[in-house]
């Protein structure tokens, strides 16, 4: 095969491990926010059913879990879904990042000042203004670097899609490999998660720059 | 002079886990009045402000801010008043915090106008001529658009002063505004709590800053183990009889 057809064949892997990149991101990020809500929570109930389920996404391998997310309807339910491959792997990654996020947002959350929030109270700000307003914009500043590392190591994870047969990349660089003996999409492939990361690192910095203005 | 009465407390009594902070306080304040609550530490002079700020709820005893009861008794456990009747009641007091609690991503400008205008309605022009009007009269003016890293703890001080006067509180309370602060910052904090006093603020003030209490006050109250040990004006406290308040003071004059 030669280097341009596998650069295009690479290519639309690289397609696809973007989708699930920015998806993951786009679903964990909020969610995350919700398991941090329901880990600090006063109800003891709340509290343990969210470190029961960080404990149990951090626990066990992705791998893992992207095999139970995608073949569990139909052995629990004896459902055939078509087309549920990609929407699997999108669930999988977002429910298990979002509990890193959880855990990161709650240390950024407990790093705050108690004073923060008894001055909102004193001058009038409700809940959730106070949290909206006041706390979070300080706590996204303080947990961008955690932030930052944890986006990059979802970049390398999109490859354990493969699990799946999934087209993404590294699933796409394991055939052409193997089909014509050769490492070459291998290495290519390495170029482009690293390329990729350098990206996300790049725009990270961009946006802990933006954040600069205050101290 | 009967002036109208701001601040009421019965019997307010805190602890925390078994240790007694405030033991049976009562006290009042009337409008136009300031008062100093000095004390050694751990006497619960600022449990004290706490409580009657609404940061610590009491254990037992009454609340009541301009007649309007933001807490009693009730079967021997205390009450508190309806959330939306809090909220109103909120808005009779302003705080000013030892280490200033400014918000740190926000500028001078609007750490002063964001509450009025999202708590109280306050058009974004009146906010800020309001806060104007503030940051010239604390003389900060050049400072409206910096962010509070980059000012000095003097001036934070000022400007949380600014920005709880902007929400034009009855009762203006002040939690050892200086005690974050070195000799020379202290000073220009003192002046614009002066200033204030001038100006017939009602302010109840802890502070560890015995001469300032002297010269501004009009009541000090001397505080020690959760209960009031002696109050009077200035002239009655600093030539008090009583052997701990004499202590205390004298400590302070050496």
């Amino acid at each position: 095969m030669s280097v341009g057809t596998m650069l295009m064949q690479l290519g639309k892997g690289m397609l696809s491990t973007a989708g699930i990149f920015f998806l993951t991101l786009l679903f964990s990020l909020p969610l995350g926010l919700i398991v941090c809500f329901g880990r600090m929570s006063k109800d003891g109930i709340i509290r343990g059913i969210s470190k029961f389920y960080i404990s149990i996404m951090r626990g066990t391998p992705l791998m893992l879990q992207l095999l139970v997310v995608y073949f569990a309807p139909y052995y629990l339910f004896g459902a055939n879904l078509r087309g549920y491959r990609f929407p699997a792997i999108i669930l999988a990654f977002s429910i298990n990042y979002a509990a890193y996020f959880a855990e990161i947002y709650r240390g950024g959350i407990e790093s705050i000042a108690v004073g923060q929030y008894e001055a909102a109270k004193v001058l009038g700000y409700n809940k959730a203004q106070t949290f909206f307003l006041i706390i979070l914009p300080q706590v996204i500043k303080r947990i961008m670097p955690s932030i930052t590392n944890e986006t990059i190591t979802l970049v390398k994870d999109t490859s354990l899609a493969f699990v799946l047969a999934h087209a993404e990349m590294f699933t796409m660089a394991k055939q052409i490999a193997a089909k014509d003996t050769s490492m070459v999409p291998l290495m290519i492939a390495g170029l482009f998660y690293f390329i990729f990361n350098f990206l996300v690192a790049f725009a990270m910095e961009r946006i802990e720059k933006a954040m600069d203005y205050y101290k | 002079m009967a002036a109208e009465i701001l601040l009421e407390i019965y019997h307010m009594s805190k602890g925390f886990d078994d240790l007694d902070v405030i033991r049976d306080i009562s006290l009042s304040v009337r409008k136009g009045e300031v008062v100093s609550i000095i004390g050694p530490s751990g006497s619960g002079k600022s449990t004290l402000l706490r409580c009657a700020t609404m940061l610590e709820k009491m254990d037992g005893g009454e609340l009541v801010y301009l007649g309007e009861k933001a807490a009693w008794e009730e079967d021997g456990r205390c009450v508190y008043a309806p959330k939306q009747e809090l909220k109103e009641i909120q808005k009779y007091f302003g705080l000013v915090f030892q280490n200033f609690n400014l918000f740190p991503h926000y500028n001078v400008m609007r750490n002063i106008i964001d509450a009025p205008m999202r708590v109280d309605g306050v058009p974004k022009e009146e906010a800020i001529m309001r806060a104007e009007r503030l940051l010239d009269q604390l003389g900060l003016s050049d400072k409206a658009y910096a962010y509070p890293y980059q000012l000095s703890g003097g001036q934070q001080q000022r400007v949380s002063i600014a920005r709880a006067l902007a929400l034009q509180p009855q009762i203006l309370f002040f939690d050892e505004p200086t005690s974050a602060l070195d000799p020379e910052l202290t000073g220009e904090v003192l002046k614009v709590i002066k200033q204030l006093a001038k100006e017939h603020m009602t302010m109840i003030i802890v502070t560890h800053e015995m001469q300032f209490a002297r010269e501004l006050s009009d009541r000090i109250i001397f505080m020690d183990q959760g209960i009031i040990q002696a109050q009077g004006t200035p002239e009655e406290i600093f030539s008090s009889d009583k052997e701990r308040v004499r202590e205390f003071i004298g400590k302070f004059q050496a």
